[in-house]
């Protein structure tokens, strides 16, 4: 194994673990604000299926994504309406829109498979690009691995530095209390939903345009699952996520070499490994109310009701 | 929540004095029909003649004994993770891991079976069957675990041993159960006769485990109606004050209604592995888990309300694969419908518990004061 | 002086009291505050009936009185949460409606709430941030932060998390929040009833400098002793209405707590009864809390005989909740002799072991405690009947239930569609009767009631005490706990005084003046205990 193989296999990593990050942050943002969304994987569908429809026929990768977002976002105002304004039970829903999504994206992008489309490309930085093994390791990646790490900058930016952040998390806190001091708890959670709906659309995307330029119905393969788990495995905070998101998605990769590298436990166990991880940062963050309250947003899957 | 509307008036949510008997009987088949009308609307729409789509989605499939008899084959595992996870989350303890603690079910079962079977002669399937039921429980026994003794979510901890199960199946029909006459396909021995769930009746798959389930219905309602600790759970799901008054232990819910789960749902696996797949394969369940939880909300939490929606989401299913026969439509199209339907049955059911109403949206006035 | 004149008629001709035309502002100014005839009904209950009180610049006012007497709800319309049916306002000389907490605050007028809208995770900064009404840079902030908190003596760091302050500290974030806004009116909403008597101390210190400043305090509370020590002026209510205003440093604590709980408590007309053998006993019962708002239980004793009536007075909050939990059940004691049952020690036996011994409990909460509030009457008389043969191997016996349920609903004239209707659909009085009914029908040789005729209508009531009553004839233990002294007065044949998690002798009901009552309801009873150590009543 030299070093080529290193930095492929690292490049592999960052690719897998781009959509995961766009889903994991955009569902971070929704469980900040209160609201548990299982429907990510069904979101991420629709995404995958709308960003290809798009880019094959527009032939623009722009528009694609742009769509993706947008059909992200209107299957995520479903989810919104019913959980927010009709007050259903946040977990049937979300598992009726991982369903419906998977369905309508089935449905819909019927006609899309086995279409080829064009790789989203990777950037080429002057001099940076081309300098050895750095070069392909850092500098060679398409422009939407780059914009996750900044989204994640920008995320943990909103969250802890701005007012918008500020209302959001005191939302996400206690919205009885949010909302005694005139804050609109449900409007807040809106846009938090659409927008893990906008996030989850354009990691759809990325799968089929840049990770697997194609179409296949289900082809996110769990991976929308995955990014729950991130969320909970980061501890809700956007550099743990995407940090965690590099780790799960190199095990992912990993998992394929492991033999070639001569480390002889099954891959199987190594792929359980993030998801045990997870359980044990779970038992860690609940072992006492404070650090489950410091943790995790304490009106999580809760509806609210303003009276 | 209101939703304002220019002339002054605002139309609000707000909550019946009491709970509308009619909503709460008319809310699910009004939800199948709108499910049905939006269904066949829009493939009318997309140009396929509704009457024909609703002939191959829902007649065709059961129009023959083996028809019939995969309605029934398919509805079993539904029916079995429903009636296993309602009972929890009647009493608020959600168990998202059904399709985990099926999958160990199978495992658990399916090994008995493989490396037992032949000792165990008739004894094999029922020991299988136990087998599963408590490899089942014992995988639910990890979120139960957790959430008594450190009160860890186990939506998330259910969600999580999902994967690790399916990775375990892997591993095992990769490596140490793989067949060695089986061509290096991930695959187990095929089950022998006597580790086999044995058919209904010939000429179709559905199996025992249709009547497991539809026994399970019924305990589950004597559980539910009759039991002092089925009335434990409701009580300590819709008011925990009053569990606590009375001296009801939280735990002790906890426990039994993950074991309930996890018991249910291994049942359902080693009836589909040692059923119509006959073996252990890598993937050996559509996301029946899944699809369970919204069966369990389609039948209201209730064990004939679960029967009945099993019945509905398995027809669901059989349409599906169908519509992709005939209709050349991907035979996830029924997820399409799985999802519509629950979505507007929980929107339905909201119109049992609260009304619109038009209120005028500015305050009353104090009257003036009046000199002192 | 027209306005004012007109209180004076409005107060009881209690001695003690004074008009309160004599407690013009120094100076002689115009009040920055009056209300005038404020009215406020919730359905049949009256919270507030011709309510006027006045406030000055730079005065520190008192308003007292139990709890139900309408504190609240008065605060609740100053502060823009509620408005009147009837009575006008008059702020800073102009009449005003006050329609929110906004607009509150936009007069000027700030309210720290009894308890805290605080976010735990958030910073101080942050916290004050979401509630401010204007947008502030966030540097900014912390100055001004500070220099408030400094200039007032309440240091608080702006960048700490809530979570990790102490109850006191987060007293003080909040009214930091408040000065930041330049109130003219603050009010305060028994602010010491979670505060150390340090902290106390520098709570009082702060609220001198204010008024100094000229900032106008309204002190809502019920203890004697530091509105005696702070305060200017008193205004009493009770039963909604104002019983008298005061200048509290002229006055005794058994002044003020005769217009706190008036003098014509009604007679006790229970037979004599002679009590049997101890059934409930409370040794040394000391429970700690992790509630920053709860009280700690310090070293109760009690007993309970059967065929008597005891009743527990006291303000909500000082202990009572944390005081039927340790009885029930429902909180376990650290020791098991601290409770005991029918002479057994039961400190660490869960509700439903202390049932079968014979333990009954009507709580203070109906629906969603006392009953489950979407199950029928039949089920919930399952609730507490396991042992009277309602479940039996395991299995619910549902026609015995049903049949129970239907003696109940006769027996105490139960309105209600039939057994069959669910325990939400049954009026608030009627379902108290339910489950009074059921706990009685149980037949414990202990029964706990906690408020017993709270939200109860006079008709329902008047059934509900003479059941209890009937009860202590049978030869049954009863402990009643209820703020409402007429009602204890009633029935009790013994009376005791909770205060800050402490429990006074409990003395014959007949031998207690209302004016004690009041003193111990406000911690008194200390020096009192040690006077009457001889009384073996206990």
């Amino acid at each position: 194994m030299n070093i080529g193989t290193w930095v492929a296999i690292a490049a592999s990593a960052l690719g897998a673990a781009t959509p995961l990050i766009y889903a994991a942050l955009g569902e971070l943002v929704t469980e900040r604000a209160g609201v548990l969304n299982l429907g990510v994987e069904g979101m991420m569908l629709v995404g995958a299926m709308s960003g290809f429809a798009v880019g094959v026929s527009s032939g623009s990768l722009l528009l694609a994504f742009l769509a993706a977002a947008g059909a992200g976002v209107l299957i995520a105002l479903l989810f919104a309406v019913l959980t927010l304004s009709l007050q259903t039970n946040q977990i049937a829903t979300g598992m009726a829109l991982t369903l419906f999504g998977i369905g309508l994206s089935a449905f819909a992008g019927r006609s899309f498979v086995g279409l080829p489309i064009a790789r989203v490309p990777a950037v080429h930085i002057p001099l940076l690009t081309d300098l050895p093994v750095l070069g392909p390791l850092l500098f060679h990646y398409d422009p939407l691995v780059y914009m996750s790490v900044a989204l994640c900058a920008l995320i943990a930016w909103l969250l802890k530095r701005t007012r918008a952040g500020l209302r959001l998390r005191a939302v996400g806190e206690a919205p009885a209390i949010a909302h005694a001091l005139g804050e609109p708890v449900t409007r807040i959670r809106y846009l938090a939903v659409l927008f893990g709906g906008a996030m989850s659309g354009i990691a759809g995307a990325y799968l089929s345009t840049a990770l697997t330029p194609m179409w296949v119905e289900g082809m996110s393969a769990g991976r929308g699952w995955i990014a729950l788990a991130l969320v909970v495995f980061g501890t809700w905070k956007p550099w743990r996520v995407l940090g965690g998101a590099y780790l799960f998605g190199a095990v992912t990769v990993l998992q394929l070499y492991a033999q070639g590298l001569g480390v002889h436990i099954p891959s199987e166990f190594l792929s359980m490994l993030p998801y045990a991880a997870t359980i044990i940062v779970l038992v860690v963050i609940c072992r006492d109310p404070r650090t489950i309250l410091l943790n995790q947003p304490a009106s999580l899957g809760r509806s609210f009701h303003p009276g | 929540m209101r939703l304002f509307d220019p002339s002054g008036w605002a139309l609000r949510l707000e909550r019946r004095p009491r709970a509308s008997r009619i909503m709460r009987i008319v809310s699910s088949p009004l939800a199948a029909l709108a499910m049905l009308i939006t269904g066949f609307l829009v493939l009318g729409a997309l140009g396929k003649d509704p009457l024909t789509a609703f002939k191959v989605f829902f007649i065709e499939p059961v129009s023959s004994l083996y028809g019939l008899g995969e309605l029934l084959l398919k509805a079993t595992p539904l029916m079995l993770c429903a009636l296993g996870i309602a009972p929890g989350y009647r009493a608020n303890v959600w168990n998202i891991g059904a399709e985990g603690q099926f999958t160990v079910g199978a495992i658990t079962g399916g090994g008995v079976g493989l490396f037992y079977g032949a000792f165990l002669a008739h004894w094999a399937l029922p020991a299988m069957l136990i087998a599963a039921v408590l490899g089942g429980m014992a995988w639910a026994a990890i979120p139960a675990f957790l959430r008594t003794r450190f009160r860890t979510s186990e939506i998330f901890v259910s969600l999580m041993l999902v994967y690790i199960a399916q990775l375990l199946l892997s591993y095992l029909v990769h490596g140490p159960w793989r067949d060695p006459a089986g061509q290096n396909f991930p695959q187990s021995p095929p089950f022998a006769d006597n580790a086999l769930v044995p058919a209904l009746f010939a000429g179709a798959r559905v199996n025992l485990g249709f009547v497991f389930a539809l026994l399970l219905a019924g305990l589950s309602w004597w559980f539910g109606a009759k039991t002092a600790a089925g009335y434990r759970l409701r009580v300590g799901g819709s008011a925990p004050a009053a569990a606590a008054y009375a001296g009801i232990s939280e735990r002790a819910n906890i426990w039994l209604a993950m074991m309930i789960g996890g018991g249910a749902a291994g049942l359902a696996g080693i009836c589909e592995v040692a059923g119509p797949i006959g073996l252990l394969q890598p993937v050996i369940s559509p996301g029946y888990g899944y699809a369970a939880i919204i069966v369990a909300f389609l039948g209201r939490l209730h064990p004939f309300g679960i029967v009945l929606a099993s019945l509905l989401m398995s027809a669901l299913y059989l349409g599906g694969e169908s519509a992709q026969l005939e209709l050349q439509l991907p035979s996830s199209v029924s997820g399409l419908f799985q999802g519509a339907l629950l979505f507007f049955l929980l929107a339905a059911e909201l119109f049992i518990n609260f009304r619109l109403r038009r209120v005028r949206s500015s305050r009353t006035r104090v009257p003036a004061p009046t000199a002192a | 002086m027209g306005k004012l004149g007109r209180q004076s008629e409005a107060m009881n001709a209690a001695p003690g009291a004074r008009g309160a035309g004599q407690l013009a502002s120094p100076g002689g100014a115009a009040p920055r505050l009056i209300l005038q005839g404020i009215s406020k009904r919730y359905g049949d209950v009256i919270a507030n009936e011709g309510v006027d009180l006045s406030v000055a610049a730079g005065e520190i006012h008192a308003l007292l009185g139990e709890n139900g007497a309408g504190k609240s709800t008065l605060m609740k319309i100053v502060y823009g949460v509620t408005e009147p049916d009837a009575g006008s306002i008059e702020w800073e000389g102009a009449a005003v409606t006050i329609r929110s907490p906004a607009q509150a605050r936009r007069l000027g007028i700030g309210m720290v709430f009894q308890h805290f809208a605080l976010f735990e995770t958030l910073t101080v900064a942050e916290n004050i941030s979401l509630a401010l009404d204007e947008r502030v840079a966030a540097a900014q902030l912390a100055a001004r932060i500070r220099s408030v908190s400094e200039r007032y003596g309440l240091p608080i760091d702006p960048q700490r998390l809530v979570h990790s302050m102490s109850v006191g500290e987060r007293q003080r974030v909040e009214i930091v929040r408040c000065l930041l806004q330049s109130p003219r009116l603050l009010i305060m909403d028994e602010p010491t009833s979670v505060l150390t008597p340090q902290a106390v101390r520098e709570l009082f210190a702060t609220l001198r400098r204010l008024a100094e400043e000229g900032l106008s305090i309204l002190y809502i509370s019920h203890k004697l002793d530091e509105i005696r020590e702070l305060c200017d002026v008193a205004t009493v209510l009770r039963n909604g209405r104002v019983s008298g205003t005061a200048i509290p440093r002229q006055e005794s604590n058994a002044s003020l707590a005769r217009l706190m709980v008036g003098t014509e408590l009604k007679e006790c007309h229970l037979e004599p009864h002679e009590a049997g053998a101890t059934q409930l006993e409370l040794i040394a019962l000391t429970l700690a809390t992790e509630d920053p708002f709860g009280t700690a239980l310090r070293d109760l004793n009690l007993r309970v005989r059967s065929g008597e009536i005891v009743g527990i007075a006291g303000v909500s909050g000082n202990g009572q909740r944390e005081l039927q939990a340790a009885i029930s059940g429902e909180t376990l004691c650290s020791e098991r002799g601290m409770v005991r049952l029918c002479g057994q020690q039961v400190g660490q036996l869960n509700p439903a072991q202390r049932r079968r011994l014979g333990f009954g409990f009507v709580p203070e909460e109906r629906l969603g405690r006392g009953a489950v509030p979407g199950m029928d009457l039949a089920d919930n008389c399952v609730l507490t009947g396991t042992g009277a043969g309602l479940v039996r191997h395991g299995l619910v016996q549902r026609d015995a239930a049903r049949a129970f349920a239907r003696a109940t609903i006769a027996e105490f004239s139960v309105v209600c569609e039939s057994e069959q209707a669910r325990a939400d659909s049954l009026s608030g009085g009627n379902l108290q009767k339910f489950i009074v009914g059921r706990e009685i029908r149980l037949l414990p040789k202990v029964l706990l009631v906690a408020q017993p005729t709270w939200g109860v209508d006079v008709g329902s009531s008047l059934q509900i005490r003479q059941a209890l009553i009937d009860l202590r004839q049978a030869g049954v233990a009863v402990l009643v706990i209820s703020e409402e002294l007429d009602e204890l007065f009633a029935i009790c044949d013994r009376l005791a005084v909770m205060a800050a998690g402490r429990l006074s002798v409990a003395v014959p009901s007949a031998q207690l003046a209302g004016e004690t009552i009041g003193q111990w309801m406000t911690g008194g009873f200390e020096a009192a205990a040690a006077a009457r150590v001889e009384h073996a009543a206990v």
